[in-house]
């Protein structure tokens, strides 16, 4: 918290009603934005927002789910702590989407949700829900407020618990009648939390165990986790491979971590990761893993995964190592403290000159897969979306661009084709696999960085799923675009129909022309737009992107385009299938 | 003797509300499998002890201590290796006792250090605070007089007097 807050936290000892202490605390915390609707257990802090001065804006959204959204936007786009608010009830469980899909992907975010007032609870009063209890296996902490004296508290060790270790969703429910008791407001900065000390780093002494795995190695490749990102280390993670000179695979949550245009990045890893990505993993002799966590979209069958390598394991979180992989070597910590010691080691090392010319030959190796199998697309007479994909990626080169997308087909042909080259640049819904994340992380991440040209690629499935906040992005004139990919289908379960279920398409047809959206976004006053060919869309990417303000964009795409390559569920992750080009197992490259 | 797999666990967390199901939560969702749980008292009133036996064939015990230590009301989490800690559980057993059997039935308890805490015209109720291994040899050998009711209390254990207690093994002391 910056000093000026925290002075003025500390030098406030008035008496106030514990909604007005919910803002101080927020204000102690550097809070200036935060999303949320209203609702009878938590009148109270919307009371105190108009009743007093303070400095936090509040966007008030149209459903629950969107205030979660925005303020993962925000706080995967800025790195600082997203705030959303909710009722009690069914305002809180619209939160629970959002909280849980800020776990699986480590995002800071604070939930607050008024309760019933606390002689009610437990009695099935009118709206209520035990939220504590509903999102208990998807927080990183929750807090249910007991007495007005502890909301500063609770605040204060929430936002401590959700931005340092490894970060995470924290709740704080607090009941109605709370926020109406009078206090004596006392904040305290310090924190009493004896079970959870993220203090790092704990270990270095693996560094030299690194180093030597990594001198005697032949074929080392980076796995690089949004870890990463998280940990701020995308500069120690360049300068890393750089003096190490071994390729570096950015899984989908890591995307920007290293820049994708480094003649190093081999870029995604797994399911619908690059064949030369996948072919490096399979081959290596030595993964040197950083803030990655080997979920299955990665691994592919796990005991086929990387046969022949010994593992580095580089994490904040204890219990990422050897959870689904064994580790040889582990070192938990910050990154910023262990990758800069594992360079230093590396190159301190009198063997490092022959172990570069020793490795050369597999870097040559990766190089030319690389060169031969890049993500490629056969033109048609439809509108093809990776040539969408690449028209934004090329009209915005050079600017400051923020990339969110929905789940499915979508999502991954802007992974596979969009170049990001910085952290903090490409938000997408990774471990939950959330449809609909789209159009609310957008706004949230547009509002924390104003001047950047946001875009949502979209899927029309995903689209409906939260499109209510277009009213959101209209109401506060948030330019970002909402590109929506509409093939008229649920693309990547389709897909999945089609390949492994005998094309037998059960419910996911959505009747792409159902609805208008090109009507439906005039209808929320936003720029609408529609591209069918491929002239159109040059056309449609200029003038949103010179509009500056909400936008849909329709693109009309072809129904039959799949994702390639793929790796089959449960398949090895070496045994990618590319029907589009020579329908049949794509081999190893060598 | 432990088997294969199993490992007892003392937890000791914070006393606050919600902290059990936290802890068994945490069991459900990891598919960890929990043998028995006890929970109690320690020496201080904001301090609680969760001993559990979990079963770890499908997982290693280091995982396992790993998620609980991810607890923000964790704050430590000890293996008890049987070699150096005492494990004690309580038996409450009542077993069909006509006249015939009766001094036979006592004579067993008191091989097993159980007495008995009420009797009825055709039953005993005997109680046993023993390792929770000779509990199983005790109800083994009760099952041939029916035993028509029987509740345990789930393992306690703490590290022996004679283990230095170091950060590692904070003196852990289980009431009630």
């Amino acid at each position: 918290m910056s000093d000026t807050n925290l002075q003025k936290a500390r030098a406030r000892k008035e008496r106030m009603l514990g909604a007005e202490a919910i803002i101080r605390s927020l204000e102690a915390e550097d809070v200036t934005i935060c999303w949320g609707i209203p609702g009878g257990a938590i009148l109270p802090l919307y009371d105190a927002f108009m009743a007093i001065d303070h400095s936090i804006e509040h966007v008030l959204v149209r459903h629950e789910q969107g205030a979660g959204h925005m303020a993962q936007g925000y706080a995967r786009a800025t790195g600082k702590v997203g705030v959303c608010i909710a009722t009690s009830g069914p305002g809180a469980t619209n939160l629970v989407t959002p909280i849980a899909d800020a776990f699986l992907d480590s995002t800071p975010l604070v939930a607050i949700t008024g309760q019933v007032p606390t002689h009610l609870i437990g009695t099935d009063a009118f709206q209520e829900a035990d939220i504590t209890g509903i999102v208990m296996p998807i927080v990183k902490h929750s807090f249910l407020v007991q007495k007005a004296e502890d909301i500063p508290k609770a605040i204060h060790e929430a936002f401590h618990i959700a931005s340092t270790g490894r970060p995470g969703p924290v709740l704080v429910d607090i009941p109605k009648d709370l926020q109406l008791t009078e206090i004596d407001f006392a904040y305290v900065d310090t924190i009493d939390l004896v079970g959870y000390s993220p203090e790092f780093p704990r270990e270095l002494e693996g560094i030299e165990a690194a180093a030597d795995l990594i001198a005697h190695s032949r074929k080392p490749v980076l796995y690089v986790g949004g870890g990463v990102i998280n940990g701020e280390a995308s500069d120690d993670l360049i300068l890393l491979a750089e003096a190490m000179q071994v390729p570096v695979t950015t899984t989908l949550l890591a995307k920007g971590a290293f820049p994708d245009s480094h003649p190093l990045s081999v870029q995604m890893p797994g399911m619908h990761g690059s064949k030369y990505a996948n072919w490096t993993i399979h081959r290596s002799d030595l993964l040197i893993t950083v803030g990655a966590r080997f979920d299955d979209r990665v691994t592919g069958k796990l005991d086929a995964f990387a046969p022949g390598a010994k593992i580095i394991h580089f994490d904040i979180d204890p219990a990422e190592v050897s959870k689904n992989r064994f580790a040889d070597v582990s070192l938990v910590g910050e990154l910023r403290a262990t990758l800069p010691a594992l360079r230093d080691a590396v190159i301190a090392r009198k063997d490092n000159a022959a172990r570069l010319e020793a490795q050369g030959e597999w870097l040559r190796d990766v190089q030319s897969w690389k060169r031969d199998n890049p993500f490629r697309y056969k033109k048609g007479d439809k509108l093809k979306p990776q040539y969408v994909v690449e028209a934004f990626d090329k009209a915005l080169k050079g600017k400051d661009a923020i990339w969110v997308t929905g789940v499915g087909q979508h999502q991954m042909w802007a992974a596979q084709f969009l170049s990001i080259d910085g952290p903090r640049r490409w938000l997408t819904s990774g471990g939950l696999g959330t449809m609909g994340f789209g159009v609310p992380a957008a706004i949230g991440a547009q509002q924390g960085c104003p001047d950047a040209y946001v875009v949502n690629f979209d899927g029309d499935g995903c689209f409906q799923m939260t499109m209510q906040e277009l009213a959101t992005a209209r109401c506060y004139d948030v330019p970002a675009i909402h590109a929506v990919m509409n093939n008229g289908w649920l693309g990547m379960v389709r897909q999945w129909q089609e390949l492994f279920h005998g094309e037998r398409y059960s419910e996911t047809n959505l009747f792409g022309t159902i609805p208008d959206f090109v009507k439906l976004a005039e209808a929320y006053g936003v720029l609408a737009l529609r591209a069918e060919t491929e002239a159109e869309v040059d056309a449609v990417v200029a003038e949103a992107i010179a509009a500056r303000r909400p936008t849909v964009i329709d693109f009309r795409i072809d129904e039959e385009e799949k994702v390639y390559p793929m790796v089959p569920s449960g398949a090895a992750s070496h045994e990618m299938i590319d029907q589009a080009w020579d329908n049949e197992w794509v081999e190893e490259g060598v | 003797m432990a088997t294969p797999g199993h490992h007892t666990l003392s937890v000791l967390v914070e006393n606050r509300p919600g902290v059990l199901s936290r802890v068994s939560g945490l069991f459900s969702r990891r598919g960890f499998n929990i043998d028995s749980l006890a929970v109690g008292p320690t020496e201080r009133a904001d301090r609680s002890v969760i001993t559990i036996r979990v079963d770890c064939t499908r997982h290693s015990v280091e995982q396992v201590v790993k998620q609980l230590d991810k607890l923000i009301d964790v704050i430590r989490v000890l293996e008890v290796h049987p070699d150096m800690a005492i494990e004690r559980e309580l038996l409450l057993i009542k077993v069909q006792a006509d006249a015939t059997h009766r001094l036979e039935i006592m004579r067993m308890a008191e091989v097993f250090n159980a007495r008995v805490v009420d009797a009825g015209a055709d039953s005993l109720l005997l109680e046993c605070v023993e390792h929770p291994d000779r509990l199983a040899a005790l109800e083994e050998l009760l099952a041939p007089y029916t035993i028509v009711e029987a509740v345990r209390t789930g393992r306690v254990a703490m590290t022996r007097a004679s283990v230095a207690n170091d950060e590692g093994r904070a003196p852990l002391r289980i009431l009630g």
